[in-house]
């Protein structure tokens, strides 16, 4: 082992600049595939990151909306009724909406896009406070925000914001006061704001047809239920007792937010197919260079040198230059990410990237197992029949 | 020239030495025959003879006489179709491809006509990494290897790298990695195919000197028949065949005077 160790060191060393190459180019294809990993974690996250944080196990949709938030509408009714179901602890109502916060004039943006959700407190669907205090009522003009508004704009706790709404042909502008903050609540890509279901469905943007409604549109109901080993039992129940509706458990609620398996799936083939490139980049390389090497090979085998010698030599170089890469391309990228505004959606920390770094590091072995293979078949009587 | 150096010394004196010491390396009746599309032939047919420790020995021939196939049958890298091949009285027949490979890095030593050197490594790591191969380098070691290859006349080269070195240097560091770990066989093919005529007769001879005086076998290909002057007997091949032996100085000086390609 040590003599496969010594040949590989010292023909990288003996030829760095061919070598440094190959390893930049892995650099560069890792920077692609951890930026995708990345931006991969950072558009899901900020797409389901409310809703994976329920506190709950299963949601209530309506029949036929095939568990699609938007497509579903609930009755007040069917929230009692949930409620009262065998193995259910506790139901929330979550109703969904987007508005827009106006910002005072001289910041960088006119207004901050949000999230408006219309939940209960204290129920299933209600966020978990960072600072500050729940609603006073249910119809005060009171709203927790995520922490990312905080973050974004000047806003604090104890201030008023105005919030634009659409409503009908008209754009009517409502005030209200921040008692509150949660953190970790992105939804559909944007920060959440939260207010009860009846300032919900005063401020929230609306049709012409819709404007004569006073009772809460609800579209997903969030069931917490007793004993958390129940949920198939429960979920049996509900169907049994409650009509017109369907149940998910969290995951397939989250798969079935409006594009998020699609753009899942679009964000990882972009990654497997970097991936893929990277893998025939290194495979092309290697055989090229073995291609070049026979001669040296054969010599090599002539003179005493084992096949698992010659084999453990060339996987050794192979894993050194790619790993060197990797290293290379997870500083670069890590460089990359300090220079990005915060909108741009880049998380780091998640198995993805873990996962990422773990496929690079094997594109190496893997690109250059043939040029291995041929190396080890390489016939040693090959120094003296070339020459 | 230097032609003088070995025809001013008895030929009784030289054969009786040579005779004196244990065979190292023996022939028997070794065929090897390759399938072609006109038939099989016999690129080695029966061939026998043996060499003495101490013994240098040229084997010469024309094109496709065999001579090349008959050197790798002694390295071991290819298996006769019948016959034997003894190396210090062990069969390589009765070896097992490890063995072999084992055979090679302990106790042949090896020059190619080109494409000799490892060309990432430097003149002394080329030689060193034979004794590394049998992992057997240590400091003595590294001392032994920068002198031999300072008698060879590269004292100055130790660091070049194949490719800073001309042809005859190269060969020079492929005859020191051949001798380097005490192999009781070295095989030279054509060690003087890329080298001017100067070098050629300077490489032979110090080659020679040092199979002389280490005792090792020593048999080298070689189409230029000035360059037997050097060795101790000449094997002349011919279809496979070996027609002539040339034992004495006498015979052997007047091959080598006779021409410089046959
Ligand atoms: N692998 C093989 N398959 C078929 N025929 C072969 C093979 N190797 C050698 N031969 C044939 O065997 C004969 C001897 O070849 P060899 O290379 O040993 O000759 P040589 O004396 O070394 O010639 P040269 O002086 O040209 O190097 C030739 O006729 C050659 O064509
Ligand atoms: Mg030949």
């Amino acid at each position: 082992m040590g003599l496969a160790f010594y040949l590989a060191f010292k023909e990288v060393w003996r030829n760095k600049g061919r070598f440094l190459l190959v390893s930049l180019v892995i650099a560069l294809i890792t920077l692609l595939v951890l930026f995708i990993a990345a931006l991969g974690e950072g558009l899901g996250t900020n797409n389901r990151e409310y809703i994976s944080k329920l506190d709950g196990q299963l949601v209530v949709f309506l029949e036929k909306s095939d568990y699609i938030i938007t497509a579903s509408r609930l009755r007040q009714s069917t929230l009692r009724a949930v409620r009262r179901v065998e193995g259910v602890d506790d139901a929330g109502p979550v109703s969904t909406s987007n508005t827009a916060i106006l910002l005072p004039p001289g910041s960088k943006n006119e207004v901050l896009k949000v999230s408006l959700l219309g939940v209960e407190a204290g129920r299933p669907g209600f966020p978990q406070l960072t600072a500050g205090r729940t609603f006073l009522s249910s119809t005060a003009r009171e709203v927790i925000v995520d922490q990312r508004v905080l973050d974004r704009t000047d806003i604090q706790i104890g201030d008023t914001i105005t919030i634009r709404s659409t409503q009908g042909v008209e754009d009517n502008f409502y005030d209200l006061k921040v008692v509150g903050t949660t953190s970790g609540q992105a939804y559909f890509f944007q920060p959440s704001i939260f207010v009860t279901p009846a300032v919900w469905e005063k401020i929230r943007p609306k049709s012409d047809a819709e404007l004569g409604n006073t009772v809460p549109a609800i579209n997903i109901i969030v069931v917490r239920v007793k004993d958390p080993a129940q949920i198939e039992q429960v979920r049996n129940n509900l169907l049994e007792s409650v009509k017109n509706i369907e149940v998910a458990d969290i995951q397939t609620t989250i798969n079935n937010i409006p594009g998020y398996t699609a753009q899942q799936g679009t964000v990882q083939t972009q990654g497997g197919f970097t991936l893929l490139i990277g893998i025939l980049v290194i495979g092309g390389f290697f055989q090229i260079q073995v291609l070049q090497k026979v001669p040296q090979i054969g010599v090599l085998k002539a003179i005493g040198a084992s096949n698992p010698v010659v084999g453990a030599a060339a996987v050794i170089q192979i894993s050194l230059v790619t790993a060197f890469g990797v290293a290379i391309g997870g500083v670069l990228t890590w460089l990359f990410s300090l220079g990005f505004p915060p909108t741009v959606p880049l998380f780091f920390n998640g198995t993805a990237s873990a996962l990422a770094l773990a496929a690079l590091l094997a594109i190496g072995p893997l690109g250059g197992l043939v040029s291995v293979i041929y190396a080890v078949r390489i016939e040693p009587l090959k120094a003296l029949r070339l020459s | 020239m230097s032609v003088l150096v070995h025809s001013s010394m008895p030929s009784v004196f030289t054969e009786n030495t040579v005779q004196a010491k244990p065979i190292a390396l023996e022939v028997r009746n070794v065929v090897k025959t390759f399938p072609t599309d006109s038939g099989p032939i016999n690129a080695v047919d029966d061939v026998s003879f043996s060499v003495r420790q101490g013994e240098f020995v040229a084997l010469v021939g024309p094109s496709g006489s065999g001579k090349t196939t008959m050197l790798s049958i002694l390295a071991a890298l290819l298996t006769p179709t019948s016959g034997q091949v003894l190396i210090d009285g062990q069969d390589l027949a009765k070896m097992n491809e490890r063995e072999r490979v084992r055979l090679r890095r302990e106790k042949i030593g090896f020059t190619f006509q080109s494409n000799n050197l490892i060309p990432f490594l430097n003149a002394l790591e080329n030689v060193e990494l034979m004794l590394r191969l049998n992992n057997r380098l240590d400091k003595a070691g590294r001392m032994r290897s920068a002198e031999l290859l300072a008698r060879l006349g590269l004292g100055e080269r130790l660091y070049n790298l194949p490719s800073q070195m001309s042809g005859g240097q190269q060969q020079r560091v492929a005859i020191a990695r051949a001798l380097i770990h005490a192999p009781t066989v070295v095989l030279a093919d054509e060690p003087t195919a890329s080298l001017d005529t100067e070098r050629a007769f300077q490489v032979v001879q110090t080659f020679a000197a040092l199979i002389h005086e280490n005792d090792r076998a020593g048999i080298m290909v070689t189409h230029d028949l000035r360059m037997c002057q050097y060795v101790d007997r000449v094997l002349q091949m011919r279809d496979g065949k070996l027609v002539r032996v040339y034992e004495t100085r006498e015979e052997i000086l007047a091959l080598a005077r006779g021409g410089e390609h046959e």
